[in-house]
């Protein structure tokens, strides 16, 4: 462990943030930025989140109570574009830029300037996306894959500023994305090798690389859209000599490495934490590197999986079969290193780590309902029904979600050098642990029973599971709001935290004092 | 770390990167035409053929079947003239398909094929076909229009019906002079 960091903060009087709002519009500080970027994560976290309750409000009871069939559409086409490109993608990328520099030993990020355009593009992106929902038009409805021609023939007039808001947050992600990889690659403090990085920082120079590998792709797929709708081509449109199912292939090109850009940081997340709180080191710290390079590579050539029953020959479905078979391999290598970190080890279970736990445990469901979707035959009984709904669910909310909660808890007292409230936190984390549980456990149910996902109404036989998966709903969405009053009173309230923060944290962003000063690392580390 | 690239260096090579692939999403149109075509998915596998005489296959008979059906909104009646024939693979049958427009106004239309089982659409030989050619028919007016194909005797000896589909788009605001892409 370094001392270098007493002597950094000697800097801090003199170069403290800018007052006022213009800091926060102007500022190319990291921390201002991932400081930015998780309230805007946050505030979408809460939008999406209200779109979900509307939905599961009027999923209560069978039959049309609540909200018209057109509006329900709506709803689900928004809360999972809101919910992917404005909670999750951001929050993680918020994470990125607070830590990132602090990991690996460097003043900034590289390219500071780029970095406040970067998040500077969300909001206009989302307010372009969310105030559809006032026009005439209504907001987009036809789900947040947008497939042809439901999103091109039949699309609202709202597309328009679909596609554009699309083409922003692209932007923004590819922006940010170079960022990140040029801090890892340029910026290392001497003596912080490659193999030396903690798994946070691996997993997102990984997630990095995808993120340029693939938004472009979306933005290339939102393009055609666009021409096809305005300039008369036909890229999807069939009497043009276009093909619909051509849309699906680009669109899950990207989505498939997009699901992985969901939770590859998260798998960096949560493999800082359980060492810290199992008092061991990341037991596999090299596997753990190999295997997420391998889900990455994987992940670009199991994209078909998503369309097993639109018509594909026979040996591209035994291939996409087993290429998406073999993404259990990786993955099991970190879920069985997890455990081993665990074992023997002297556990204790704070918030952040109860967090980690339950995402192990979850994510891991997750992924077995994965491997029972991977299978094709089987696969076209499940397609497009609650089951699906159930697994991705699992791995992004539980999954990627938690994760990011655990990471908030972890280093809250790092940023704003205070403790949460350990007993409110734990009841966030058992509420949410519950309400996460009773919504999407019995949508396994109705789902393998043939309940189709994506329809306002549904046979009488899932009215007492539905029933139940509403309130779960309500029971998560709601703890999210305690979640939001335990961050503000650890701002306000909480108890100084020390500049260690963990008991036996190890990694160069605990050498910091508490809360990290405004410039660290000015002067680079020495790491041994 | 001496040897380390600036920056800049790093941000313009992975610019670059996210350019490339732009450029592959577009890429990957002439590339699903090119999978399609090789695995005769999609009724992909159109070309014309010059009609020659084949050896014909009198051991058995394929059960063709001809489906006729509409796109969306396309308002025209199509139909074939027969549901179903039968044919010795290498034996050249003409059928014909019944169109008319009903609309009071000129429509230009495209029919796309699509073959099931997908195996054996590379197998189907047409030297003449409505698909090949954008059809245009004037307010009221009615046709019939040919088909004139084969199945090579190398069918799979398991395949033993053939369903042919047509498709019919409204074409009207894709008129072309030539043939579009799918006949190509």
């Amino acid at each position: 462990m370094m001392t270098s960091a007493t002597t950094l903060h000697e800097d801090h009087g003199h170069h403290g943030p800018a007052k006022g709002l213009m800091r926060w519009v102007l500022t190319t500080n990291h921390k201002d930025i991932g400081t930015l970027y998780l309230w805007f994560a946050f505030t979408m976290l809460l939008i999406g989140g209200s779109m979900a309750l509307i939905i599961r409000l009027e999923l209560f009871q069978p039959g049309m109570q609540l909200i018209e069939p057109e509006f329900f559409n709506q709803m689900t086409t928004m809360h999972g574009l809101v919910m992917v490109f404005g909670a999750i993608m951001p929050a993680f990328v918020g994470m990125a830029n607070w830590l990132v520099p602090m990991m690996v030993g460097a003043p900034d990020m590289a390219l500071p300037r780029m970095n406040n355009l970067s998040f500077w593009i969300l909001p206009f992106a989302f307010g372009m996306l969310i105030l559809t929902l006032f026009s005439e038009a209504g907001a987009p409805n036809f789900g947040w894959t947008f497939y042809a021609p439901l999103s091109t023939t039949y699309a609202p007039s709202s597309v328009t500023y679909f596609i554009f808001g699309v083409h922003l947050m692209g932007i923004s992600s590819i922006m940010g994305a170079i960022n990140i990889i040029a801090t890892i690659l340029n910026l290392r403090a001497p003596g912080m090798t490659l193999m030396k990085m903690p798994l946070f920082v691996w997993t997102w120079l990984i997630t990095a690389y995808l993120l340029i590998a693939v938004m472009p792709v979306l933005a290339g797929v939102v393009t055609m859209m666009l021409m096809d709708i305005h300039f008369g081509t036909s890229f999807f449109n069939a009497a043009g000599g276009g093909d619909p199912v051509l849309f699906q292939h680009v669109f899950w090109f990207f989505g498939h490495p997009e699901v992985y850009i969901m939770i590859l940081p998260a798998f960096g997340i949560v493999s800082q934490i359980i060492p810290t709180f199992a008092r061991k080191p990341l037991f596999g710290y090299s596997s753990m590197v190999y295997a997420t390079a391998s889900i990455a590579f994987l992940s670009f050539i199991v994209w078909a999986h998503h369309m097993f029953t639109v018509g594909l020959p026979l040996a591209t479905e035994l291939f996409f079969m087993y290429a998406t078979m073999l993404i259990a391999i990786p993955t099991g290598v970190k879920v069985f290193n997890w455990v081993s970190t665990m074992f023997n080890g002297s556990m204790t279970f704070e918030t952040p780590m109860l967090f980690a736990v339950a995402f192990v445990i979850l994510f891991t469901i997750g992924g077995f309902s994965g491997l029972m979707l991977a299978i094709a035959p089987a696969d076209f009984q499940y397609h497009d029904t609650y089951f699906v709904v159930a697994h991705f669910h699992y791995v992004l909310v539980p999954g990627a979600l938690f994760a990011i909660i655990a990471g908030v808890y972890y280093w809250i007292p790092k940023w704003c050098g205070r403790y949460y409230n350990e007993t409110l936190g734990k009841w966030h984390f058992w509420l949410s642990f519950v309400g996460v549980n009773v919504t999407f456990f019995p949508m396994h149910f109705v789902g393998l029973a043939g309940m189709p996902r994506r329809i306002p109404d549904y046979a009488l036989q899932f009215a007492d599971f539905n029933a139940v998966a509403s309130i779960g709903a309500f029971i998560f969405g709601l703890s999210q709001i305690l979640f939001l009053y335990i961050v503000i009173d650890a701002i306000r309230n909480g108890k100084k935290a020390t500049d260690e923060v963990w008991e036996g944290t190890e990694g160069l962003e605990w050498t910091l004092p508490s809360p990290a000063p405004y410039h660290s690392f000015s002067e680079p580390p020495e790491v041994k | 770390m001496s040897s380390r690239p600036s920056v800049a260096k790093t941000a313009v090579k992975h610019v670059t990167i996210a350019i490339l692939m732009f450029g592959f999403g577009f890429a990957m149109i002439p590339l699903y035409d090119v999978f399609c075509e090789v695995t005769g998915l999609n009724g992909k596998v159109q070309a014309a053929v010059v009609k020659t005489a084949m050896e014909i296959d009198r051991s058995r008979s394929i059960k063709v079947q001809l489906v006729a059906s509409n796109n969306a909104e396309m308002p025209w009646r199509f139909s074939p003239l027969q549901n179903e024939i039968a044919l010795h693979p290498g034996d050249w049958k003409q059928v014909g398909f019944w169109v008319s427009n009903v609309t009071d106004q000129d429509m230009v239309s495209q029919s796309v094929p699509s073959i099931t089982p997908a195996r054996a659409a590379r197998y189907v030989k047409k030297s003449e076909c409505f698909c090949f050619e954008q059809q245009t028919l004037a307010s009221g007016e009615s046709k019939v229009m040919n088909l004139v194909f084969t199945i090579s005797p190398d069918l799979p000896e398991d395949i033993r019906t053939v369903t042919m589909v047509y498709t019919l788009f409204d074409a009207t605001d894709f008129a072309t002079s030539q043939v579009v892409a799918t006949s190509e």
